[in-house]
């Protein structure tokens, strides 16, 4: 368990980092996909069935094509000289914030006692989350349901609302 | 799951929150800074899993259930965003944060 622990972890860190260091948009949400389908895989080692393959429907399936959708409907031509000194000096203190941010979670990682008792988790089952979702969750759920809805409608309205259209034609 | 396994569990969301953090802050694209969150969001996922795995409370999965939620959320709000991004260009035929720094429609 251990290896394919470690590899899943090592797969994920490194496309994830190389993904958003990319240049080419396109390039970086593809590299996504495979830091979402690591993060599947580890859903998966930690007997989360349900979770990974929510993971895998709503990251690799949808968001990642809404990601290349906007990717390619918003494609400039490419200027030539982008980085410049300004988005360095914002790169450096993006890098220090983040490494000091590492190094305090780390620290209270290491330095904190594990609890003591231990005991195997049973898994959680498609019966239990179902059961659960529609008895103690079923206002959240709603809520959510409705938050869904709401969403998709105000995206909608506001990608399809063109004031400069109305004007040019 | 000994000891060693949750704190490299923990220590690799920590890392993907802090690569996430790293990307909102020095990226200038705005769907890289989406991105970025989302795999803000995905990490603290991946705290509940294996919180949920180690300290089980037999009775009932409310990490699994939190998680559920979380995703819902963060795909409305990758919906919602990427919506304001194509807004966005629209307006001023760019995706560059940083010239978008007018409020006057």
């Amino acid at each position: 368990m251990n290896a394919t622990l470690l590899i899943t972890i090592g797969v994920t860190l490194i496309s994830s980092a190389v993904a958003l260091s990319l240049r080419n948009l396109i390039h970086s949400v593809l590299l996504l996909v495979i830091t979402w389908i690591g993060i599947c895989a580890f859903y998966l080692i930690f007997n989360a069935e349900f979770i990974a393959f929510t993971q895998l429907l709503v990251y690799v399936g949808a968001i990642s094509m809404v990601a290349l959708f906007a990717v390619l409907l918003t494609r400039v031509a490419p200027s030539t000289n982008q980085r410049n000194k300004q988005s360095v000096t914002r790169f450096i203190y993006a890098l220090i914030t983040g490494l000091s941010l590492f190094s305090l979670m780390a620290f209270a990682v290491l330095h904190t006692d594990s609890p003591k008792e231990k005991v195997e988790a049973l898994p959680a089952t498609v019966y239990s989350i179902g059961k659960e979702l529609t008895e103690e969750y079923a206002p959240a759920l709603m809520i959510t349901g409705s938050l869904l809805t709401l969403a998709i409608l105000g995206s909608v309205l506001l990608a399809a609302h063109s004031p400069q259209s109305k004007e040019n034609s | 799951m000994n000891d060693q396994t949750l704190n490299l569990c923990l220590l690799f969301s920590s890392a993907l929150f802090c690569i996430g953090l790293i990307t909102t802050l020095s990226r200038s694209s705005t769907i890289l800074i989406l991105l970025g969150i989302e795999l803000m969001l995905n990490s603290a996922n991946i705290n509940f899993i294996v919180f949920e795995r180690t300290q089980p409370d037999v009775s009932t999965s409310h990490g699994t259930l939190f998680v559920l939620f979380t995703i819902a959320i963060a795909a409305s709000e990758a919906a919602v965003g990427l919506a304001l991004l194509i807004a966005l260009f629209k307006h001023q035929r760019s995706v560059v944060i940083d010239e978008a720094s007018q409020l006057k429609g």
